[in-house]
């Protein structure tokens, strides 16, 4: 199966049915994406699958073929950043404080960054509704909130 | 195909970002905490364990305490580094293993600060005064004419760095237990570190992907492991198995029967193989028997039945607390209020399932997983190997959530009998619906609160009776305390209902409902035992308020007296109950609670005030929830909720309004959003589709407000939690007057109420 992964390719060889976020986590040592619930409804495990959200614990792999993925290794670089500069959302994340332990917060950024990909600016209804799949068990969801406007200021601010 | 489709992050806009002089996007030097695994200790000058400083200026703080969102190593550095007189730019903190020499190891209780809180102050303050020592000889002036600020000693215009002292070998002196317990601190005017602000070190790893929890570690010719769970906790064993047809998958590799010397893992197989997919088809491929297995018939209604019978046999179990004779008062009352009420099985669901890897190092045994509890887990491990303590070691990890679940890590024993097994390193991981099955939930629990008073309320009597699985009764026995009249009680099954109300006779009945005992493992979870407890005292004092006709705030009010028992005395507890009579009268004004009586028709306010973790190290807090109901449908919406809370000296001001913004919705969640019920022995929802914590589109506004003083710092993880579910029941009450004694509440508890 080849794909792009993080702007570079890839090749594995894995049976047909595995889910994506396997494939990340044990054959390609990407473990920022994280194992949850295993049925997209927490959304630990979100990744972008050619510039959508998608929850990698039910992407087969076989529906990749020729697919462009991103992580959060590499949503900094796929968006013409230099390695181990930061994404402006994960900067805002950085103001904002918005981790506690952490383990949920490479899903949110990916569904931050797909949300604000389609909404620049976006309501609070807006936040609210793209981001409703993502569970946070900290209950961290006052400072993702505020992470997302901190990074539509900024992305407006940048646009300007 | 579009690359970057809708996103439209680009180098422009992150350039743009950088010069506004938001946060910089590169992180380098004393910004950042080092990954939790690979760690090194600090090299040079140490006073005492807990940290070393560098010649070249660097100080690097040992952390013993677990990451699980806290982020502890920022607050426990802040206060060594505050004694010690350090530049926090300077510092930088690791997490270790378990070496002997970092003493018990335990993560929990709300503790690590305020349990740490002394003796970092004296291992910070001891280098200070060794390098003051030092650096006044190095000087040649009189060592009482030198003070330390940002890691240097200062005579009048001349100052020697600390770096510099270690790095000419100046300085080396060690301070004993009984020195150190001899040091003064230094005066809260002359703190420069702790209330005031920081960022949390941890935090960087977390957006990036870096930061490593259990789950992420791998190691060379490691194989991939997921267990095949039995029907029920305790007391199966298998009677047959066959894997041809997981043979049939590429990648299996073998299934190992635990056969565990501890006990811990009744009826256990092990499918291991070369990827964690492949194992886990293994595991739905294996066709299994099992023989036995205890409470396959109960429900959650039979747990609740038992409890209540408890409750009722005044023979059953042992007094927490006991203060006058309160059966006199009851006998003779025209009046006594009283009230059941019942919370319904918990489960943790932290977001990282659970799992452990476990390989043989030599003739060391190594464990890398998150760990709350090392000093409980490590002894249980060995003995599962049947190996020497010494042994074994558990490298460090941030926890992908604890939340109680990780103080007893029973899920590294079947990993570790699979490694020891095969002879190869294990990673085993539960799938979700394994971990919610194996959860240490917390126990349903019913109890009985009565009490009298006299016409203007004054309490006369108080008397509570509480049913509960006891956390500490399985795993660490000797952690029970001796019960008044004799007996064993679990504090971790009953604090919080010995409240700081005045009443002239108290009396506080814990049981143990070994009916729970017997369908599974109750832990601990996240506010532990006040978590229900306050639930039914300050439910219980509302009804009274409202039977007396008294208003909520003004009737608790009125019993915050602040005297005798509740005085409180230094260090942990200074004022007692007056300091909660502040944070309620705060919480009053900050919510507007005086013209709660202009809300609109089906929107109401209640008020909670609450002092967990325990009596010994109170965090006060007053909380008023704002509900609106809809008398159709039995919905809930949760308006607002806001908190006023005195939790002394805050070591990390913005990490501790990170953890009661956590905590406060963990209660709202709790109360009005998840919790299960045991269906056949196990829990009935087992996965996130039908368990159901609180999503972003059921957050309340929040306004949350700290008393600054300079008291000794208490909990922040969990007492935020513990008023949220008894002031939004109250606030249900104002709304509609229907009145919720169990929790979680559902709408059709509601509707049932109105009709009542």
């Amino acid at each position: 199966m080849n794909f792009t992964l993080n702007e570079k390719a890839v090749d594995v060889d894995v049976p047909d049915d595995t889910p994506l976020l396997w494939v990340l986590r044990d054959e390609l040592g990407l473990t920022g994406t994280k194992y949850g619930c295993g049925i997209a409804q927490c959304g630990a495990c979100t990744v972008h699958v050619d510039g959508q959200a998608r929850r990698s614990c039910v992407t087969p792999i076989s529906t990749l073929d020729g697919a462009y993925v991103t992580t959060i290794e590499g949503l900094a670089i796929s968006s013409g950043l230099a390695e181990g500069e930061l994404h402006p959302i994960q900067s805002a994340w950085i103001e904002a404080q918005a981790p506690q332990c952490g383990y949920c917060q490479s899903g949110q950024i990916m569904q931050a960054a797909a949300l604000l990909g389609e909404s620049p600016e976006p309501t609070d209804e807006e936040i609210t509704a793209g981001m409703a799949g993502n569970m946070c068990r900290c209950m961290a969801y006052v400072r993702i909130r505020k992470a997302i406007k901190l990074a539509a200021a900024s992305q407006s601010e940048g646009n300007r | 195909m579009t690359r970057h489709s809708n996103l439209s992050m680009t180098r422009r806009w992150f350039l743009a970002v950088a010069g506004a002089g938001v946060t910089t996007g590169v992180l380098t030097g004393p910004a950042t905490a080092l990954a939790p695994v690979g760690q090194t200790l600090g090299d040079g000058y140490h006073p005492t364990v807990w940290y070393a400083i560098a010649g070249d200026g660097k100080i690097t703080m040992h952390i013993h305490m677990a990451e699980m969102g806290q982020h502890v190593g920022t607050a426990l550095s802040r206060i060594i580094a505050e004694e010690l007189e350090a530049d926090w730019d300077d510092v930088a903190f690791v997490h270790v293993d378990t070496d002997p020499k970092w003493g018990y190891m335990i993560t929990g209780g709300s503790w690590s600060v305020n349990h740490n809180f002394i003796a970092f102050s004296r291992a910070g303050a001891a280098g200070r005064m060794a390098l003051i020592d030092a650096g006044a000889k190095e000087m040649g002036v009189p060592v009482e004419e030198c003070t330390a600020r940002d890691s240097k000693v200062i005579h009048g215009d001349q100052s020697i760095s600390y770096g510099e002292l270690v790095t000419r070998d100046t300085v080396d002196r060690q301070f004993s237990t009984e020195e150190l317990e001899t040091i003064t601190l230094k005066p809260a005017s002359e703190r420069r570190l702790l209330n005031r602000d920081t960022v949390a070190r941890d935090v960087p790893g977390k957006v990036n992907g870096s930061a490593i929890y259990g789950i992420d570690r791998k190691i060379d010719d490691m194989v991939y492991a997921r267990p095949v769970m039995p029907p029920v906790r305790f007391g199966s064993s298998v009677a047959s198995w066959d894997d041809t047809a997981a043979k049939e998958i590429p990648g299996y590799i073998q299934t190992v029967e635990i056969n565990d010397p501890t006990d811990t893992c009744q009826g256990w197989l092990v499918a291991v193989a070369e990827s964690w997919t492949a194992a886990s088809k293994a595991v739905d491929a294996l066709n299994v028997t099992w023989e036995g297995g205890t409470g396959r018939e109960t429900s959650e209604a039979d747990l609740l039945a038992e409890g209540e019978r408890l409750v009722d046999d005044d023979a059953a179990g042992s007094l927490f607390m006991l203060e006058g004779e309160p059966d006199g008062v009851f006998d003779s009352a025209e009046i006594v209020h009283e009230g059941l009420y019942r919370t319904h099985t918990v489960l943790h669901m932290q977001l990282e399932p659970g799992n452990a890897l476990v390989w043989q190092d030599g003739d060391t045994w190594r464990v890398h997983a998150g760990n709350q509890w090392q000093s409980l887990t490590l002894p249980l491990v060995a003995k599962a190997l049947e190996i020497d303590e010494a042994n074994l070691v558990f490298e460090t990890s941030y926890l992908g959530g604890g939340f109680g679940r990780r103080l007893f890590c029973d899920f590294v024993v079947p990993a570790a009998l699979t490694a020891k097994a095969i002879g190869r390193p294990v990673k085993m991981v539960m799938a979700r619906p394994d971990d919610a099955q194996f959860d240490c939930a917390r126990s349903p629990t019913v109890q009985k609160v009565r009490s009298v008073t006299d016409e203007s309320g004054k309490i006369l009597a108080y008397d509570h009776a509480c049913a509960a699985g006891w956390p500490t009764a399985p795993i660490a026995p000797g952690f029970l305390a001796e019960g008044i009249n004799g007996g064993k009680v679990d504090p971790f099954a009953i604090s919080g209902a010995d409240h700081w109300y005045a009443a002239e006779a108290m009396r506080v009945r814990t049981v143990k409902n070994e009916k729970v005992h017997e369908t599974f493992l109750p832990g601990n979870l996240r506010s532990v035992a006040p978590g229900y407890t306050l639930w039914a005292v300050e439910t219980h004092i509302d009804e009274v308020a409202n039977s007396l006709g008294q208003d909520p705030v003004a009737f608790r009010r009125s019993l915050l007296d602040a005297e005798g028992r509740n005085a409180g005395e230094a260090p942990h507890a200074v004022g007692g109950a007056a300091r909660l009579r502040e944070v309620l009268d705060r919480v009053v004004e900050n919510s507007g609670w005086e013209k709660r009586g202009e809300l609109p028709e089906g929107t109401g306010m209640g008020i909670s005030v609450t002092a967990g973790q325990e009596r010994a190290m109170p965090t006060w807090i007053a909380t008023v929830a704002q509900v609106r109901v809809d008398r159709d449908t039995g919905e809930v919406t949760l308006e607002n909720i806001w908190a006023s809370i005195d939790a002394g000296t805050l070591a990390h001001p913005d990490g501790a309004l990170a953890q009661v913004e956590g905590a406060l919705l963990w209660g709202a969640s709790m109360a009005i959003h998840e919790g299960t019920e045991i269906e056949n022995g196990l829990p009935r929802d087992q996965n996130l589709d039908t368990y159901t914590p609180m999503r972003m589109h059921q957050v309340p506004e929040l306004d949350i407000d700290f008393v600054t003083n300079d008291h000794m710092p208490v909990g922040l993880g969990e007492p935020g939690v513990i008023g949220v579910a008894p002031a939004i029941g109250n606030a249900i009450f104002h709304a509609t007057g229907a009145r919720l004694r169990t929790i979680p509440i559902r709408p059709q508890d509601i509707l049932r109420a109105l009709e009542a």
